[in-house]
């Protein structure tokens, strides 16, 4: 795994009139699980757009190692939202053998029987659609999609939404898994307590702001999470 | 354009194609309606007397009922990207977004002209008309003008992925763009089908003219598809 860090660097994003980023500067380090929180319309999905060059910034950049963010380095990103981002119409095997092969990914076929072991999903009927698989079954093939490139970085955006608690234990259990390989982690939730559960670096955004933004490699308590967030997020 | 490119535009294509062969539903839906178009327009026009106007007849026919269900075809291969936000896949993959373009538009033009080969037999029986006379002309001209409606809708419906009414929209917005290509095209079929047609020079005319529109249309497509997929 590289030990590429990612940064964020006056990042500001208008829409028209509206500012959905202001002057955001981040850093983002490998091996470290980053949860980015804050109210509804605080820009947490810009600036994860943005990260996944999904979404220009207005201006500022985004900058993996020393390499500005773009379209060249595509390659380096996983992604997962609470959309699965599949074919429903094709198996599982089917979708990850059809972006194996957007990704010019050597010997596939072993690295898909891989993921699908990983994600317990290789016992499922090899043609059955991803149109019958259930919300966690969809949530652990998207995962296996967003894993099958192996990227540096990978990002997430409110996965757990619509998922049931086995299923949002599982995710936090994979989230810690990649942390602990040393992937370089940003998950965007409204869930407080699955960030504390997590994450290491915690970030607040508010109205298009950075309002806090703290490190603790030993991780942050549920306490410690709903104290930095009602801090941040308080009007002043 | 480098070898990779056009392989990312076949890969594209073909996952359309191969979900399409799966499920039938695009071709099926396709194919009734354009037999369902061919027959109210024979119905209605049973008792036309002039005979002159058979081939231009004829040959509306086919560009009405093309135009149909060419809508019903960018709506659902791109529909297919709508569901589990899959189009967010595939603009974060290194596939150029270019190639994405070009593999929409392939995947639509082949099943429009599948459906224009059951519709042309079927305008050729029902108005008695010599479809197949000359048949590389009439390949040339169906396959240019299902590529000039497709490179707009497939811009036009990706446009609309999002919207919510976005089936309503797409022949609102998509047809008034592409009437220079339906009136050469249809111009094109009209003089083809007509056997008392002293030569082919009409016909040669709107080829060129059709072949020019492409030109301009793919560009522009090829253009506008990274920003209006990304909305950006």
């Amino acid at each position: 795994m590289s030990q590429r860090s990612l940064r964020a660097a006056r990042v500001c994003k208008s829409f028209g009139r509206q500012h959905a980023l202001v002057d955001v500067s981040l850093a983002f380090a490998p091996g470290q699980v980053t949860c980015i929180v804050g109210p509804n319309g605080a820009g947490k999905t810009t600036l994860l757009g943005i990260l996944a060059t999904l979404v220009r910034p207005t201006s500022g950049e985004v900058l993996l190692g020393e390499e500005v963010l773009s379209a060249t380095v595509r390659w380096s990103i996983g992604y997962l939202g609470h959309q699965p981002g599949v074919y429903p119409d094709l198996s599982a095997r089917q979708n990850l053998r059809l972006f194996a092969a957007l990704y010019a990914i050597p010997d596939a076929e072993a690295r898909v029987d891989f993921l699908l072991e990983r994600v317990d999903l290789a016992t499922v009927r090899h043609d059955l659609p991803a149109r019958a698989f259930s919300r966690g079954m969809l949530q652990r093939l998207a995962l296996a999609r967003a894993l099958l490139h192996d990227p540096e970085i990978l990002l997430f955006d409110e996965p757990s939404s619509a998922l049931d608690p086995v299923g949002v234990r599982w995710l936090a259990e994979e989230l810690c898994r990649e942390r602990e390989a040393g992937r370089l982690v940003i998950l965007v939730t409204h869930d407080l307590d699955a960030a504390a559960q997590v994450s290491n670096h915690m970030v607040v955004l508010r109205r298009g702001r950075v309002a806090a933004d703290q490190n603790s490699p030993a991780g942050f308590s549920a306490h410690e999470v709903r104290a930095l967030y009602q801090e941040a997020v308080r009007d002043r | 354009m480098t070898g990779s490119f056009w392989r990312f535009t076949l890969l594209i294509a073909s996952k359309d194609l191969r979900i399409e062969g799966r499920s039938r539903e695009v071709l099926y839906t396709m194919g009734f309606s354009a037999a369902l178009v061919v027959l109210v327009f024979s119905f209605a026009l049973a008792n036309a007397t002039d005979p002159a106007q058979g081939p231009i007849t004829a040959a509306g026919v086919l560009w009405a009922a093309t135009l149909l269900t060419g809508t019903v075809a960018l709506a659902r291969v791109l529909d297919r990207e709508r569901e589990n936000e899959a189009i967010r896949s595939l603009l974060l993959s290194p596939v150029p977004r270019a190639a994405i373009y070009l593999g929409k538009l392939i995947a639509t033009a082949s099943l429009m002209l599948v459906v224009e080969i059951l519709l042309a037999v079927l305008v050729g029986v029902l108005f008695s008309s010599a479809v197949f006379g000359h048949p590389v002309w009439l390949a040339t001209v169906l396959a240019l003008g299902t590529l000039g409606f497709a490179s707009c809708g497939v811009v036009f419906s990706t446009a609309l992925l999002r919207a919510r009414s976005r089936d309503a929209l797409l022949g609102a917005l998509l047809f008034p763009i592409v009437i220079p290509v339906l009136l050469a095209a249809s111009r094109a079929t009209a003089n083809l089908f007509d056997p008392l047609a002293p030569d082919l020079e009409p016909v040669a005319f709107w080829t060129r003219f059709l072949l020019a529109t492409d030109v301009i249309y793919i560009s522009l497509g090829l253009w506008v598809f990274e920003p209006i997929a990304t909305g950006e």
